[in-house]
Formats: C-alpha cells, sequence, structure tokens
C-alpha cells in the first residue's frame, strides 16, 4: 500500500482547492454525471430491487408456511432450498444464472436473471424471519380462529399474518435495505443498474472517488429514506400494542 | 342437544379421557367440575375438535363427529359451526378492535353482509355492557371487558352450544362477578352452555346439572344441590371438602 507523506485527504483536498481548473472539472463531472446516475436508480436499481423484494417476499412466505407444515417432503424441500441459498455467496449464485445456466443452453438476459438471482436469494434469508414470526404468535391465536370456523388460510390472512407482520417488520427492512445495496452486484452480469453507471463514466475520466462517492451517497439516501417508511409502517403498527 | 358416547383421548401413552358418556338437553347449563388434571378441560376442547378424541363420538344438534375414524378438514369444520368457545385467557385478535372482533366471524366465515354484521356485533358488545368500548383494542380492556368481549365474539357466531374453558381463571377477583353476571343471562335465556369452570358459586346459582370429573372420568353428576349437599362418591366428597375449606380461608 502506498500512503502521500503529507496525509491523503490534505493532499487530496489540496490538488482541488489549488487547483481552478481541476476543481471546475470536479464539479462539471459531479453535474454531468448526476443525471445518469439517477437515471440508472430509477431504471435498474429501484425496480430490481422492488420487484426482487416483493418476489422473494412471495417465495419467503411459502417457504416458511412448508417449513411449518406437517408435510415432511415440504419440509425437507424448504430445508434444501435455504441451505443451498443461504450457504452460498451472492454472487456465485448470479454467475451460475448468468455465465453458467447457458452450457446448459438456458439464456436469461441480465435483467431477469438477476430479479431471479435476488428473488431466491431474499426468500431463502426472508423464510426464516417470516417462519419465526410466525411461530412467535400464540397458539390461543389459531385456536380461537378455528372455533369461529376459519379455515387454514383464512387464519393465516386474517389472525396470524397481520400479527407476524408486525413483528417481522424491522429485520424485514434489513432485508430490503441490504438487498437495495446488493444489486450493486448485478453490474457484474451486465445490468446497468447504477453502480455500472458510475463505474463506467469513471472509466472514461478516472475520478474513480468522486464518481464511486456519488454512488455511495445515492445508496445511503435511499436506504435512509427507507428507514424514515420503516418507521412510519411500525408506528402503525404498534397501534395495537401497550407500551 | 349434545350426545357424547364413549369418548377417549389419549396423549402418547398418556390417557387423559378414559371414556366419557354424557348427553346434554337443549338449553340446560352444565357445569364440569374437578381437581385439576382430571381431563375436564380436554373433555371440553374435545367437543369442538380442538383435540381430536381417540374414540368415540360426539353429536351436536344432529351433526355427529365420529372418531373411529379420521375425519376430513369438511366435517371438522361443519362439526365446529355447531359451538363457539370461550377461552381462559379470552384469545381475542389483538390487532382488532372489540367491535372487529366481534365481526370476523360473521364476515370471514359465514360471509355476512359487513353493515348487518357490524350492527349484530354492537348490539352483542351492548348486551355484554360495552357499548361504549366498542373501538377500543383489547390491549385497551381489562380483562373482564376482555372476555365478555369474547363472550360476545362466540355469540355472533350464533352458535347451538356455547362452551367455556375456565373463563373466569385469569381474572382479577373483583372482575370475576361482571363475566359471571354475562354468562348468567346467557343461561337464563336459554342458551345450551357447557361450563368448565372453579366457581363453584356460579355452579351452585346457574348450572342445571353438575358434572364432576376425576382421572379421566365422570365419577358424578346430578342436580348441584344435590352434588353439593348429598354427594354419594367419596372422590366428590374430599374434593368438595378441599374447595370448602379454601373458601373459609
Amino acid at each position: 500500500m502506498k500512503f502521500p507523506k503529507n496525509g491523503l485527504v490534505k493532499m487530496y483536498l489540496n490538488s482541488i482547492f489549488s487547483d481552478p481548473v481541476r476543481m471546475e472539472r470536479l464539479v462539471d463531472i459531479a453535474q454531468s454525471s448526476f443525471l445518469p446516475l439517477i437515471e440508472a436508480t430509477l431504471q435498474f436499481t429501484l425496480p430490481l430491487s422492488i420487484i426482487s423484494f416483493i418476489f422473494g417476499l412471495i417465495l419467503a412466505i411459502l417457504t416458511a408456511l412448508a417449513r411449518i407444515s406437517t408435510v415432511k417432503i415440504f419440509q425437507i424441500i424448504a430445508r434444501v432450498y435455504v441451505s443451498i441459498i443461504r450457504g452460498t455467496p451472492l454472487l456465485v449464485q448470479l454467475f451460475i444464472l448468468f455465465y453458467g445456466l447457458p452450457t446448459l443452453g438456458i439464456t436469461i438476459d441480465p435483467f431477469p436473471a438477476a430479479v431471479i438471482g435476488f428473488s431466491l436469494n431474499v426468500g431463502a434469508y426472508a423464510s426464516e424471519v417470516i417462519r419465526a414470526a410466525i411461530l412467535s404468535i400464540p397458539k390461543g391465536q389459531w385456536e380461537a380462529a378455528d372455533t369461529i370456523g376459519m379455515s387454514y388460510t383464512q387464519s393465516l390472512r386474517r389472525v396470524i399474518l397481520p400479527q407476524a407482520s408486525r413483528v417481522s417488520l424491522p429485520p424485514l427492512s434489513n432485508t430490503f435495505i441490504s438487498l437495495i445495496k446488493d444489486t450493486s452486484l448485478a453490474s457484474l452480469i451486465l445490468v446497468t443498474e447504477m453502480f455500472r453507471v458510475a463505474q463506467q463514466i469513471a472509466a472514461t475520466n478516472y475520478e474513480f472517488l468522486l464518481l464511486y462517492g456519488q454512488a455511495a451517497l445515492l445508496y445511503w439516501v435511499i436506504c435512509f429514506a427507507l428507514s424514515l417508511v420503516q418507521g412510519r409502517l411500525e408506528h402503525r403498527f404498534d397501534r395495537y400494542v401497550s407500551r | 342437544m349434545i350426545s357424547i358416547k364413549n369418548l377417549h383421548k389419549k396423549f402418547g401413552d398418556l390417557e387423559v379421557l378414559k371414556g366419557i358418556d354424557a348427553d346434554v338437553q337443549k338449553g340446560q347449563a352444565i357445569v364440569v367440575i374437578g381437581p385439576s388434571g382430571s381431563g375436564k378441560t380436554t373433555f371440553l376442547r374435545c367437543l369442538n375438535t380442538l383435540e381430536t378424541p381417540t374414540s368415540g363420538s360426539v353429536t351436536i344438534d344432529e351433526q355427529t363427529a365420529d372418531f373411529s375414524k379420521p375425519l376430513s378438514k369438511k366435517q371438522i369444520m361443519a362439526f365446529r359451526k355447531q359451538s363457539a368457545m370461550v377461552f381462559q385467557h379470552y384469545n381475542l385478535f389483538p390487532h382488532m378492535t372489540a367491535l372487529e372482533n366481534v365481526m370476523e366471524g360473521p364476515i370471514t366465515v359465514q360471509k355476512q353482509d359487513k353493515k348487518l354484521a357490524r350492527k349484530k356485533a354492537e348490539q352483542l358488545l351492548t348486551k355484554v355492557g360495552l357499548g361504549e368500548k366498542i373501538n377500543d383494542y383489547p390491549f385497551q380492556l381489562s380483562g373482564g371487558q376482555q372476555q365478555r368481549v369474547g363472550i360476545a365474539r362466540a355469540l355472533a357466531l350464533e352458535p347451538k352450544v356455547m362452551l367455556f374453558d375456565e373463563p373466569t381463571s385469569a381474572l382479577d377477583p373483583e372482575l370475576v362477578g361482571e363475566v359471571l353476571q354475562v354468562m348468567k343471562d346467557l343461561a337464563a335465556e336459554g342458551m345450551t352452555m357447557v361450563v368448565v369452570t372453579h366457581e363453584m358459586r356460579f355452579a351452585k346459582g346457574v348450572a342445571d346439572e353438575v358434572l364432576f370429573m376425576d382421572e379421566g372420568r365422570i365419577i358424578e353428576r346430578g342436580k348441584p344441590e344435590d352434588i353439593f349437599n348429598h354427594p354419594t362418591e367419596e372422590r366428590t366428597k374430599r374434593f368438595l371438602s378441599l374447595i370448602q375449606k379454601t373458601d373459609v380461608i
């Protein structure tokens, strides 16, 4: 590793502020790259995150129900699925989907490949959250639903899942926030999401710190906004809990 | 109204019910008493298949559940519609208001018209003395109020039989009276009820008949004055004397 003698931040800032031409160049680049980065966020990063989260959540609920079901084969399928996804790196999964499957004659475009990869990933991790949340609902709630004549699906939909969603909101928010940041990995299977655009711009002007800094800032803004939404949702859920 | 024939229930090797036979007439209030572990709660839970009996049969108003062979989900659900249950720990749905709790069965299960169900729920809550509290969530209500919502929720289903599983055991002593009063009114209206309870005063005052259970069997049954004043079985005498001792303290 190489460090500049005078300290690195000082050196970098000096190189900018003592040089009006460079200063102007950086401001120009920051301004002109802002729009493409936002565009890529709206066009790919956010849709990829949202679509994958929705699919992932549906998959997670099904997997959680399979895990707690009394049918052995459902349990086994769910266990194997969760084990494979949690036991292998996300990047490897994406590579298998995009670069590996064509060997078997299955070719998937970058964006759908990414959606499949991230959905499978969210499905496995969130299923554990949802399973725990469902198990945390007292047995008496199932029994009360039974005695008023509800079917299994009615009990789930009207009684168990609404309560489980309150319990699982904080951990699921974590999953969603992680997912948003993980979509940057899609750049490696050629999805032109925000980080890939940042890389492409940086490759033309070599201002890596500036572009990656901008990307980081954008990710942070999205995640911060999300944590605000999470707070509001938690507040709404808490209306029926004493505190 | 209810006819129970040779009901057995085993949990693993433990036989909790060892052959129960009993009949309940329409409009009767039956109180089941007995020491803890006698199987009285299990017996009650077998009447709506919250516990599936090992063998025997239960008939409620011409719907028979024969447990010698496994029942389909459909059969179980049809059988459950005959009765409604009030739980020791209320088991209200915490994410619904009192009104929503009472409306839930009629709307979701019986597919009734929302407006009609709402009106009926309001009437029921007023009837149990909670007309002012219909929009409160369970956590905002006292134990006694929650249990009365529980009773209203059960009544909303218009069941043929009401099952009460120790409905006052979890309540503070000063709240027991309000719940018993509601149950007493129900009995007076001619609701068929099976009540598992430790409230001997309720048994004496309200029951048409008292069943004394011990070790998975019905030891003695009869009119409350007979059971309480002239029990014939040794075990009944022992149980009652133990209870009366604590009453004095």
